[in-house]
């Protein structure tokens, strides 16, 4: 089974380079609320502006978003697929939009969801090299020799990236090639997901006439776009507040070290105040849109909403109701949510983290003033985060709901190395012999 | 008879309109605030749909039509076609081809009998009276005729090939005269052969024929087989015998591959195959110095260069003979 999945993860890859030699990839999220799309065109490779400086996108200038379009999701709760023929409707329907925006047919896509009950591994290994110098033979051969824990029947891997090598007794290198020692030992992180979950996404976007060239937790990518480099660098943690999802992902060292999702978002808010108030979802949403927040105000008791009904009952379709009984309804959700973080974060370890940074992305994270309530419950060091610059993104889709999109786009760009860009090493018999005879007359003349 | 069905004009419901905040709740204009999320396909213009996705055929065919094969070839491959087959049905009955040819060579007929284009005459310049005639024998064109029906090459090449004619320019000038400009070609030598007299040119070209000799007596005579193929070397020796003045006869070519200068008392010098001239200078330098030619000689034979050879004439020789008997019985 771990043969098999690393074959299609190397096909995956396989898939991913053809995108880039074609040059045009689409990016698609798939979460509880929206389904963002976004068609990239690679342009060769990132140059640095006139002056040599990294420059206000970050060194983030390989590619540009020449198509992007989002649609309501369908089919799809707690960031897992549960109607196929909906989700794969909205899939085409974000699809065709992008498509024409850009004005390009996309053959290629890769996609990130939220759900599907990530667990993050730690595992390690080490072995003695063969020679005195690493290659890239023996990082494979490190990287192989990960004793993989039984996670269960019904599941994948999703990501398994080394996130440190130790060279005999130096740690922390990022790249340990070409460098001289001993023993090499690799610490990876691996996300495992339900199997079913990567089937279904895979499923409808086979049934759009789509090649599937690449697969990502939407944790990880949000990440990647909402953390500053230096918070990815002294490690913080990035929550992706989504539709049926909150997602929390730890990074360290420019990797991801931990990730986890609480399967509560802003869909139970919004069916909070549509069941507290007997209003329809729609009404629910918008009024949560405008005037939700999670702090009351004096002023607030006199801030009347209209929220309205369609019965013919004169009474009922006048109803109002105070922005403070609002905020009542949704700050014990959003207070559940965050709590649940918390347990998750705890469970994580992260108050053992050097540096203590929580950003707070997703769309969820528009609420108002939900940083002051993140504070008292997460930590002293909240901020709101929002994607990085990305070219030729619309402005519209530059929001913290699109982090994870943005993300997605980054990893389609930069892709961090994964257990299974190394090659395998070959354990047959009849490799063996041969390569002894090489190594003898190479050590002999 | 009554139909079965009692038709009536349909009640037609009309809900009231609604008006002031009602409408506008209703259709949503004054919410107070925009949606922040504003993307195609989002809040679209076809919002109001439940369900905005695409049939899967309308999928596949925008997919298709994106297409960038699909849509140079719509592009430019479609009208290229539309216009091939056009063409193509309206030139597919023999008719319509015939009339559109018909069409073509009328127009083109009418603007090349257009008087501007029309040659009415030939002027030929640099040619005598019966060189003008041939020449005219030879082109024979009933004027007027259009400029674009003459070659003028070709009348060039004909007037060319003409015996007395060493080169021509032949145009169409202003006014609608064809201009033929004639270089004659002029005699300098007179070959006599068997079979006639005729006059060649400084190149051996055959320029006229001619009934007696005494037309051109101002020419040097050459005779011989082939004489008119060397007939600058003969030019030449004949220059350099300019010394002897009225005594030389002419040039004869003797087995098409030498000259023999004749002279007057029957003299005759052989000359060689190789440097003739060089070898009549020879001679000449001899006769300067002890009168050669005056002297009772019938031949002087240059034909090989390190042993000049004289024949005596036949009463020279007895002469000789009697003067060394003399000489010989006074001892």
């Amino acid at each position: 089974m771990m043969t098999d999945l690393y074959q299609s993860q190397r096909a995956m890859r396989q898939m991913r380079r053809q995108a880039m030699q074609r040059g045009v990839v689409a990016i698609l999220d798939v979460g509880s609320s929206k389904i963002a799309c976004l068609v990239l065109r690679f342009d060769g490779t990132g140059r640095l502006s006139e002056d040599n400086t990294i420059g206000s996108m970050a060194g983030q200038t390989g590619f540009r978003v020449i198509g992007a379009a989002t649609t309501r999701s369908r089919g799809v709760q707690f960031g897992e697929v549960t109607a196929m023929q909906e989700t794969e409707r909205a899939i085409r329907t974000a699809l065709q939009a992008a498509q024409k925006m850009a004005d390009l047919r996309v053959d290629h896509v890769i996609a990130s969801f939220s759900g599907a009950n990530p667990r993050s591994y730690g595992l390690d290994a080490q072995v003695d090299l063969e020679g005195q110098v690493v290659t890239e033979a023996e990082v494979g051969r490190v990287l192989n020799a990960c004793d993989v824990p039984d996670y269960g029947a019904g599941r994948e891997v999703l990501h398994a990236q080394p996130v440190n090598f130790a060279l005999d007794n130096r740690s922390g290198l990022i790249d340990p090639r070409g460098q001289m020692g001993q023993s090499l030992a690799v610490d990876m992180h691996m996300l495992t997901v339900d199997a079913t979950a990567i089937q279904n996404i895979v499923r409808c976007i086979k049934r759009c006439d789509l090649e599937l060239a690449g697969i990502a937790n939407s944790a990880y990518v949000s990440g990647v776009s909402a953390l500053v480099e230096d918070e990815q660098e002294l490690g913080a943690a990035c929550i992706d507040m989504g539709g049926g999802t909150t997602s929390v992902s730890i990074f360290m060292k420019k990797h991801m070290i931990y990730a986890d999702c609480v399967r509560m978002g802003g869909d139970h808010v919004t069916s909070d105040i549509s069941m507290g108030l007997g209003i329809p979802a729609s009404v629910a949403e918008r009024i949560k849109t405008f005037n939700g927040g999670v702090h009351a105000t004096g002023a607030d008791d006199r801030d009347l909403i209209d929220i309205g009904g369609d019965t013919g009952d004169w009474e009922h379709d006048r109803r109002t109701v105070s922005r403070a009984e609002l905020i009542g309804i949704m700050r014990p959700r959003v207070e559940e949510i965050l709590e649940e973080v918390r347990v998750r974060l705890d469970a994580a370890g992260f108050e053992h983290m050097p540096s203590q940074q929580i950003v707070l992305t997703g769309g969820g994270s528009q609420i108002m003033g939900l940083d002051g309530l993140a504070t008292r419950i997460l930590g002293q060091r909240v901020r709101l985060g929002r994607p990085l610059r990305v070219h030729g993104l619309p402005q519209s889709a530059t929001g913290p709901g699109f982090s994870s999109a943005v993300g997605l786009s980054l990893f389609a760009a930069h892709p961090q190395d994964e257990w299974w860009d190394f090659e395998i090493p070959v354990d047959t018999y009849a490799a063996r012999p041969f390569k002894r005879a090489v190594r003898w007359f190479r050590d002999n003349w | 008879m009554r139909p079965l069905r009692a038709t009536r004009a349909p009640v037609v419901h009309r809900p009231k309109q609604l008006a002031g905040p009602d409408a506008d709740f209703e259709s949503g204009a004054h919410t107070g605030a925009e949606p922040k999320l504003r993307l195609r396909g989002m809040f679209g213009g076809k919002g109001d749909r439940l369900d905005p996705a695409p049939s899967r055929l309308s999928y596949r065919l925008q997919r298709w039509m994106l297409t960038r094969g699909v849509r140079r070839s719509l592009k430019f491959g479609l009208p290229v076609l539309a216009v091939c087959a056009a063409i193509g049905i309206y030139f597919g009955s023999q008719e319509r081809r015939d009339a559109v040819v018909a069409y073509v060579i009328d127009i083109k007929t009418s603007i090349q009998q257009r008087p501007e284009f029309m040659v009415n005459l030939m002027a030929i310049d640099g040619a005598g009276t019966n060189l003008s005639e041939d020449i005219r024998e030879v082109v024979p064109l009933d004027f007027p005729v259009s400029s674009w029906d003459l070659d003028v090459e070709q009348i060039r090449d004909t007037i060319t090939g003409l015996n007395p004619v060493r080169s021509a320019t032949v145009r169409v000038r202003p006014g609608g005269i064809l201009q033929v400009d004639v270089v004659e070609r002029q005699p300098v030598i007179v070959w006599r052969t068997r079979h006639g007299i005729e006059l060649l040119d400084e190149t051996g070209a055959h320029v006229e024929r001619i009934a007696s000799r005494k037309d051109h007596s101002n020419l040097p005579l050459i005779a011989g087989k082939g004489a008119d193929g060397h007939v600058g070397e003969a030019l030449e020796l004949l220059t350099t015998a300019r010394s002897l003045g009225g005594r030389v006869r002419g040039l004869v070519r003797i087995g098409e591959r030498r000259w023999d200068l004749v002279m007057d008392r029957g003299q005759r010098i052989m000359l060689p195959t190789e440097r003739p001239v060089r070898a009549l200078e020879r001679v000449l330098a001899v006769n300067e110095v002890q009168d050669l030619l005056e002297r009772d000689v019938a031949v002087v034979d240059m034909r090989l260069g390190q042993r000049p050879t004289i024949r005596m004439t036949k009463a020279a020789s007895e002469d000789w003979w009697n003067t060394k008997v003399t000489v010989g019985s006074e001892q």
